[in-house]
């Protein structure tokens, strides 16, 4: 084996590792910043800060009775909860870390996150039909009707990114940003690629497939131990995915100055924009249904067509 | 959207709060005198015991979890002769304590009781019984009932008059 493949391997095997270890992380994260932010401390006896609580709870998912009800679609069921772990460790592929870290630099980069974010809207549908259950079909219903209509002005937003650049790999659309910041000429394309985001990663305000308070857990209401856990760290791994997109796009990534490096620069931008996610749950109580879908299509859509085409309008003037 | 924005702002804006949280083991909440907890048996200021097992405390307990058998000494004092709480069946009502008529038992602010095995809590005479008056200090039940005890006739106590002959016709 040639060096360049060796290279390669080290770096799927650290962004793998990486994810894999700060995901669970994010759990204590957010429930120390949730702690924060309602004036309480959170977890804070197990280990210093309250750390080992993420061992203690991994543990106990590992622990708990892993049950399969006698009425579900046995094979769906235990499928579907891989399918969203998958489809974003798989999204992560094209996200620049690092000059040079990166696993690959794909030429379609936005559009394989955009399809691989596509499939795991199956990971919700499949086990919500799988778990044989009113409520688990309930959400996964709102599940696939939210993401699937997210997606549509999520990719749309993005375009304007794309224009600017002149190119769908991320790297390209990183190294674009070295004197602007994409932010600034794109804010409404940033705003909606967030809120997208936000709804794509169903988190709150935009939990509607989960919504514990009307659908007890909607899609994964079934679910038990490590199953649950799958969906529980893929939904942790969306948040990641999300904020270094988010970042890659509108934040110039690993650029800035120079006393940190590139890979530190990145991780501290992923790390505001993780904060700012677990700050929404903290604030914003849940839309109603059709309130969701409303607003999708006929504020966002609009605004996010209007966008991309004063972009590129601008961009047409000036060249 | 600026409702949203606002809302974030002041989410944000509580970290720099104090926070609400007592952390238990380490500070502690201070409880209040009338604070309904572990319950004791008091004595007298003499340290007598003050309980004259009228059984109306286990008569008021909701949940009976008192028992008690009484019995009377040489001079003529009622006690309990066996005085049982199961603080595992114990709502912590005070009925009893306000069903007393001796202000013998008394709830305090205590709830500290954890045990691992369920019959350490039932609590036996021994357990409950403290060494002083409790809420009440300086009430002697003795010193102010009629009753006659050995070394106290009727009519001793102090505010007492000597009890009227009904047999007399004499005022």
């Amino acid at each position: 084996m040639d060096d360049a493949i060796i290279h390669r391997l080290w770096i799927i095997a650290g962004v793998l590792a990486g994810l894999l270890i700060v995901a669970p992380g994010l759990i204590w994260l957010e429930r120390r910043m949730l702690a924060l932010w309602q004036d309480r401390y959170g977890p804070n006896r197990a280990g210093p800060f309250g750390l080992l609580i993420v061992l203690a709870d991994t543990l106990k998912l590992f622990f708990k009775e892993d049950w399969i009800p006698p009425f579900a679609d046995k094979f769906v069921f235990v499928i579907a909860p891989t399918i969203v772990v998958v489809t974003v460790l798989l999204s992560f592929i094209v996200v620049p870390f690092a000059p040079g870290v990166m696993v690959s630099d794909l030429n379609i980069g936005i559009l394989y996150f955009l399809a691989m974010s596509s499939l795991g809207a199956y990971s919700i549908i499949l086990g919500g039909w799988a778990s044989n259950n009113k409520y688990s079909l309930l959400g996964a219903m709102r599940g696939a009707a939210q993401m699937i209509s997210y997606e549509v002005f999520m990719g749309l937003s993005m375009m304007g990114v794309v224009l600017l650049s002149g190119s769908f790999s991320l790297n390209t659309i990183v190294e674009a940003q070295k004197d602007m910041w994409f932010i600034i000429p794109q804010f409404a394309g940033f705003v909606i690629f967030l809120i997208a985001g936000i709804a794509e990663t169903h988190r709150l305000p935009f939990d509607i497939p989960e919504s514990e308070s009307e659908l007890i857990a909607g899609f994964h209401s079934e679910y038990s131990s490590m199953k649950f856990g799958l969906f529980f760290v893929g939904e942790y791994l969306g948040i990641i995915l999300i904020s270094s997109l988010t970042v890659s796009l509108y934040f110039g990534g690993w650029l800035g100055p120079d006393f940190l490096p590139p890979l530190l620069w990145f991780c501290l931008k992923t790390f505001a924009f993780i904060c700012f996610f677990i700050l929404l749950r903290a604030s914003l109580p849940r839309p109603r249904y059709d309130q969701l879908m409303e607003y999708g299509w006929k504020i966002m859509l609009p605004i996010a067509l209007l966008n991309l085409v004063v972009t590129a309008g601008v961009i047409l003037m000036y060249k | 959207m600026f409702s949203i924005v606002r809302s974030l702002w002041i989410t944000f804006l509580h970290m720099f709060h104090k926070r609400e949280t007592v952390q238990y083991p380490e500070q502690k909440n201070k409880l209040t005198t009338r604070w309904r907890g572990r319950i004791v048996l008091t004595r007298d200021p003499d340290m007598g015991e003050r309980c004259v097992g009228c059984y109306l405390c286990a008569a008021a307990c909701p949940v009976d979890c008192i028992s008690l058998q009484a019995t009377e000494d040489e001079s003529g004092r009622r006690y309990p002769e066996f005085f049982r709480i199961n603080f595992s069946r114990c709502i912590f009502c005070g009925f009893c304590e306000e069903a007393c008529p001796t202000y013998a038992i008394q709830l305090i602010p205590d709830f500290e009781m954890s045990e691992y095995n369920r019959q350490n809590l039932v609590y036996e005479k021994n357990e409950l019984l403290i060494d002083g008056p409790g809420k009440h200090p300086g009430y002697n039940f003795y010193n102010i009932a009629g009753v006659a005890i050995s070394g106290k006739g009727k009519g001793e106590n102090d505010n007492e008059m000597p009890p009227i002959d009904t047999k007399s016709l004499l005022p």
